[in-house]
């Protein structure tokens, strides 16, 4: 044996194994009467969402149903995972429009900034979390893509209300 | 006009033994009613153990297949056939193959002479609630239950794997050592009763009190030895899934690996019926004597038998409690309880009960009277007292550090003292 192991008195009470069984038992026998279950079941059940989660993006429709997006720009610039791919269009009467707006979402980190700096309210990250695809593709959401969804979106934080009441 | 009344009905007498021919129908329809109860008691055993683990461990458990996964059973009953089987190179075939059925076999062959409720004064006669009525019921199962290893044995040296092979020696070596503390643990019992015959063992503890009451110690030695014989938890070394992967079923697949959870089930279940049968008065129902006596009806027959369901349920539910509760032996732990202490306590014992039952035997005292029994669980008392708080002090099963006898954790500390390597830590 080594020289340096270190040897502890334990008081003789505490190697009984009879009594640590018992012990155990008992509070084995405790959770079973009384569970304290977690588990959500999912299908049936679901977690209902904190008002500012941060999901999948949707981007808002006015009345006629085209995209609120002006594209100013200004949510590529700051997005800090660089997810978003824009190019603005103009039509004759010179209201610009995005002519490709993208989002990829396995880049996005979801931090929510593009649609703190959206000037129109156009894009907002979703209260959302079922995302699943059959392809890698799937998760580039266009335009289109952006305008169909309609889960609910997150709700800014309010400095003069942090915590959301 | 007299209707003609059978010539079976005529004959008939409650007090006498059937006929032949009435007793081998009977007995026909004892072994198919107790397969099919056997079987799917196993199979929801395995249900149960899954779902009891999940409460304890604040889970829901399977609830996908069925009302609350009643069905579950039969889902993993369709799986395990319907999957590919596959054989490992180089494993020996045969033995390969016989294991799975060699480890289940034993277990349900013993279930074939434990009496499952009051016999039934049929009106063909006396008809026995027990599958096979051997007189030597009691040896039976001892011969037959060692045939048990040979199938986890097996198993673990056909698949010429490592694990396996380790999985199935130490499988023997435990079972091979449990079974001499659990044989001896029911030497008592038969002294007490004078006879093999399981059926005048549950008569002796009908005409006195169950064996648990007054042969406590012997209980708790066949508790523990039976928990070891059906390789589970605080003993499952042979599986011992961190150290041997799955020990002696890691090679096996389909409804051939099946079969081992299979048997330890019905492990489980005979050995409760074995405890209920020895200690706990098997079809017996407690603080009534009405079950005990004639005439013996159908009713009776049946009460008694889900009685008897009753006390298997409740070991099982015991069994599976205790494995979500403790952890696993060390080997050497396993061994040394094995042969240090379950054997010697047993040894003791019988040498202790047997002095008890001739000295109150020449007392002349009656074996029904309660002065007889108070004098034999005051024993039993005074052993398990001393059990418990004499020898249960890290000595028993005794983690590393408790078995450093004081003098030698002195020497070391002399020597850490004198090292140069030493730290200078205040111990």
């Amino acid at each position: 044996m080594a020289i340096n192991v270190k040897v502890l008195d334990r008081p003789i009470a505490d190697t009984s194994y009879l009594r640590a069984t018992v012990k155990g038992m008992a509070l084995t026998l405790k959770h079973l009467v009384d569970p304290h279950k977690v588990t959500v079941q999912y299908p049936e059940e679901k977690w209902t969402l904190s008002p500012r989660w941060r999901g999948t993006h949707r981007m808002l429709t006015t009345e006629d149903g085209t995209a609120k997006c002006v594209a100013c720009g200004l949510c590529p610039t700051v997005c800090p995972a660089n997810c978003i791919k824009l190019v603005p269009g103009e039509d004759e009467e010179g209201n610009r429009y995005p002519l490709v707006f993208e989002i990829d979402e396995f880049r996005c980190i979801f931090c929510g900034y593009c649609q703190e700096v959206c000037p129109e309210e156009a894009i907002h990250v979703g209260r959302h979390y079922e995302n699943a695809e059959y392809s890698r593709d799937g998760f580039v959401y266009d335009l289109e893509r952006l305008t169909a969804q309609t889960h609910p979106v997150c709700e800014m934080w309010d400095p003069a209300d942090p915590k959301g009441e | 006009m007299i209707l003609p009344t059978p010539m079976l009905l005529q004959v008939a007498d409650p007090t006498v033994a059937a006929s032949t021919g009435v007793f081998l129908i009977a007995t026909v329809v004892k072994m198919l009613a107790i397969f099919t109860l056997y079987m799917v008691g196993v199979a929801y055993t395995t249900l149960a153990e899954r779902k009891i683990s999940a409460w304890i461990q604040d889970r829901h458990g399977p609830n996908r297949v069925g009302p609350w996964g009643l069905l579950q059973v039969a889902a993993d009953g369709v799986k395990n056939i319907m999957k590919e089987e596959t054989f490992p190179g180089d494993v020996y075939k045969p033995l390969f193959l016989i294991a799975p059925a060699l480890a289940f076999v034993p277990a349900m062959i013993t279930w074939a002479v434990i009496p499952f409720a009051a016999p039934w004064g049929s009106p063909w006669g006396r008809i026995d609630m027990v599958v096979a009525d051997l007189p030597i019921g009691f040896l039976f199962t001892l011969a037959i239950s060692s045939l048990g290893v040979y199938g986890i044995t097996l198993a673990g040296w056909s698949s010429n794997n490592k694990y396996a092979l380790l999985g199935g020696l130490r499988a023997s070596a435990q079972m091979i050592s449990y079974e001499i503390a659990m044989g001896m643990s029911t030497v008592a019992v038969l002294l007490l009763s004078g006879n093999v015959h399981m059926s005048q063992i549950i008569d002796q503890q009908v005409a006195t009190n169950w064996n648990v009451i007054l042969l406590s110690v012997a209980f708790l030695l066949f508790l523990v030895s039976s928990f070891a014989e059906t390789n589970r938890v605080p003993f499952d070394l042979p599986e011992a899934e961190s150290e041997l992967i799955a020990g002696y079923h890691s090679e096996y697949s389909a409804m051939k690996f099946s079969m081992f959870p299979i048997a330890e089930y019905a492990n489980i279940i005979t050995a409760s019926g074995l405890m209920i049968t020895l200690f706990f008065g098997g079809w017996d129902i407690p603080f009534t004597s009405w079950d005990n006596v004639g005439p013996h009806t159908g009713l009776k027959s049946a009460i008694t038998f889900a009685f008897f369901l009753l006390k298997v349920v409740a070991f099982v539910f015991f069994f599976i409690w205790i494995r979500w509760t403790l952890p696993r032996f060390r080997y050497d732990q396993l061994m040394a309880l094995g042969w240090k202490i379950m054997l010697p306590i047993a040894l003791l014992y019988i040498v202790v009960i047997a002095s008890a039952i001739l000295a109150l035997d020449a007392t002349g005292l009656s074996r029904g009277t309660v002065a007889y029994q108070g004098a034999l669980f005051a024993v039993n008392l005074v052993l398990l007292v001393l059990i418990v708080f004499v020898l249960d002090r890290g000595r028993l099963i005794s983690p590393a550090y408790s078995r450093l006898e004081r003098e030698r954790v002195a020497r070391l500390r002399l020597m850490a003292q004198q090292s140069d390597l030493a730290t200078s830590r205040e111990s």
